[in-house]
């Protein structure tokens, strides 16, 4: 479905830099049955947050009121495992909008970008350098720049560039998404159909 | 003349338009779809005043969240019950085969695709699951999708997404005694990691592949994903060919020959590129086992756990997170350690061959007093299979429980479910913390491994036992 329009956004920041962060973190598998997309977010890192009586953890990330804002700085390799899309819906309506690690996994970095949560994918050295300037200062301001592709650390001008295709780009500039791109190729898909 | 892989093959062969600096407008000739990943996308049609383009061309069961006890009866959890009704109704709204529970042919969508016959070679196959890389074993492009994907596929056939990197892996020579395909897998992503193959579509190759059989293969490629790839394929031959003949959905009579004469042609041409190549040997490979919280994490069952030397920052950090999560010490040995449940089952590990495997290696054993042992067949067929040859009987006399088929402690959506800090040894695909139920800790091993822990109640070298 159409999304939020992403062109510039500035933020505080969520620091996360364990690696390896599977979507069962993200959200477990027992929070998946619903049949619409709105309530993930209670359930965002739901067994790294509560205890089993359902008390949040003093020592996740989450439940640190020092950290917070729309961006989650995240380890190497976040978001392998499961294709679940719930994990993109948990931190779009927990307030995520976008998501920046040095490394993602392919299924969660196409489902991020088809809902309009946006991925960026910065060197491991800049990560670094978030993770550092965060614990320094919970209150470090990052600017994620769509238009310019570029991402910044606005107390010390720090700066990188980051890729994504122009054709995603447009998308999540206009809140546009694949279906409304592909219902205007309905002619060539049948004729491709038609000739299987 | 150009020289081809089998994935730019069949990838180019389904790419209706490329857009310009951006991803490919990619046709799906076959459509998976189960309760958990769909109703989203079924809503979101409704909502955009849509239908389903080509209805034949998807085919849906309920598998993740059902119950794997009284499937004849209402399922009890409410909200399990809501989106298997509700995959009941859009399946029914808009003309889509559905294979329910207690019908002959219910099962793991990745299970029951196989052995329907849908699957073939030279598709393109997508499904809301990213085990659906399992069908790739029939030389077709095979891979998990997200909702919004599983939308667009039932709108419009196709999906946007760019081409992968190619890799290829050959496992070349003899596999020793005890060793599966289940410890190829696991062998290779312990060298490679699990993110090593990430934007990669992977070939697997070479003669320990080749001579496989058709379970064995889709238990290599179903794990793909734990590696990072896009997905895993293999070409087809004379062993995925007698596995199709006579399939219900697999083509019939002058139909047949003229498939596997196309069908013949699947495969990577001489001097093909890859972007990336690996190459190992089948005689290095032992029965592996994981000891942590990402199938990366995999040792031979008789090895030592990894210390932390030259580990340094949020990697040794995560480490030592993982280790503390499954109770282990860094350099300490798995083997003899106690186990207190196993599994066998899942899009893995849940096929017929599978619970012949681990039937044939408990035969006349008992399982030992510390293990509850679940065993829960992929689909109604195996399940039938394996009361027809006698194998339940013999599971049963073990002291195994068997349940009814679906995805069950894999995942844990349903109450088949690891209590908090107990150890599982698992013939499925993650060990990821919570995976089997929160706080369980599994390790992830071949079929022969269950069973040698099975009966054993520790970690066991199979080859010790039987």
């Amino acid at each position: 479905m159409a999304y939020d329009k992403f062109t510039v956004l500035q933020s505080t920041a969520v620091p996360l830099p364990t690696e390896n962060v599977d979507t069962d973190q993200i959200i477990p598998a027992r929070f998946l049955k619903a049949t619409e997309r709105e309530g993930f977010g209670d359930n965002l890192f739901r067994d790294w947050r509560y205890d089993v009586e359902g008390n949040p953890k003093k020592d996740f990330v989450l439940n640190d009121r020092t950290y917070s804002g729309k961006i989650l700085v995240a380890g190497k390799n976040f978001g392998s495992g499961s294709s679940r899309e719930h994990a993109v819906w948990a931190l779009y309506d927990y307030g995520f909008r976008c998501v920046v690690s040095s490394f993602f996994a392919d299924i969660f970095k196409n489902n991020c970008l088809n809902i309009g949560v946006l991925p960026v994918t910065i060197s491991p050295e800049f990560a670094d350098l978030l993770f550092t300037a965060i614990a320094a200062d919970p209150n470090s301001a990052v600017e994620v720049n769509l238009p310019q592709q570029t991402i910044t650390l606005l107390a010390t001008g720090a700066s990188e560039s980051f890729d994504i295709n122009e054709y995603k780009k447009d998308n999540m500039q206009h809140g546009f998404d694949d279906i409304d791109y592909l219902i205007n190729m309905a002619a060539e898909i049948d004729g491709f159909e038609a000739s299987r | 003349m150009e020289k081809n892989t089998l994935f730019d093959k069949i990838w180019d062969a389904h790419v209706i338009k490329s857009v310009p600096a951006g991803p490919d407008v990619f046709f799906i000739d076959k459509h998976f779809i189960h309760e958990v990943t769909s109703p989203v996308a079924f809503l979101n049609l409704e909502l955009r005043g849509i239908g389903v383009k080509y209805p034949n061309r998807t085919i849906a069961t309920p598998d993740h969240n059902v119950p794997t006890v009284d499937q004849d009866q209402t399922i009890k959890d409410k909200l399990s019950r809501m989106q298997v009704e509700k995959l009941r109704e859009n399946c029914a709204k808009y003309g889509i085969e559905l294979h329910d529970l207690g019908s002959a042919h219910h099962g793991i969508v990745h299970v029951i695709g196989p052995e329907l016959g849908v699957t073939q070679p030279g598709m393109t196959i997508v499904c809301g699951d990213s085990h659906t890389s399992t069908h790739g074993a029939f030389g077709a492009i095979a891979f998990g999708i997200g909702t919004s994907e599983v939308e667009m596929v039932l709108a419009t056939q196709c999906i946007m997404q760019s081409k992968a990197k190619k890799m290829r892996i050959s496992v070349e020579g003899t596999l020793g005694k005890g060793v599966t395909s289940k410890d190829i897998i696991l062998y290779i992503i312990s060298k490679i990691s699990a993110a090593g193959a990430t934007g990669y579509f992977v070939e697997y190759a070479g003669s320990a592949i080749q001579s496989l059989s058709m379970e064995a293969r889709m238990t290599i490629c179903n794990m793909s994903i734990e590696m990072g790839a896009r997905g895993g394929l293999i070409a087809p031959d004379e062993t995925t060919f007698a596995y199709l003949k006579g399939k219900q959905y697999a083509p019939k009579g002058a139909d047949w020959d003229k498939a596997v004469a196309h069908w013949k042609t699947l495969k990577t041409d001489d001097g093909a590129i890859f972007d990336k190549e690996l190459v190992f040997e089948a005689a290095d490979i032992e029965p592996m086992i994981t000891y942590g919280t990402n199938p990366g994490m995999g040792i031979k069952v008789t090895g030592n756990i990894p210390s932390t030397q030259g580990m340094e920052g949020s990697n040794k950090t995560s480490y030592l997170k993982s280790l503390d999560y499954m109770g282990f010490v860094p350099g300490e040995a798995v083997k003899g350690k106690l186990v207190d449940y196993v599994f066998v089952g899942s899009c893995t590990n849940g096929r017929i061959e599978d619970i012949r495997a681990v039937a044939q290696f408990v035969k006349g054993h008992q399982k030992a007093d510390n293990i509850t042992a679940w065993i829960v067949p992929g689909s109604r067929e195996v399940e039938k299979m394996a009361h027809e040859e006698g194998l339940v009987k013999i599971l049963e006399d073990a002291g195994f429980e068997l349940r009814q088929p679906g995805c069950s402690a894999c995942l844990a959506m349903n109450d088949d479910k690891i209590p908090s800090g107990k150890y599982a040894v698992s013939t499925s695909n993650r060990n990821f913390e919570g995976r089997q139920g929160p706080g369980a800790r599994t390790m992830l091993a071949s079929p022969l491994t269950v069973a040698a822990v099975a009966i054993t109640g520790r970690i066991t070298d199979p080859r010790e036992v039987f």
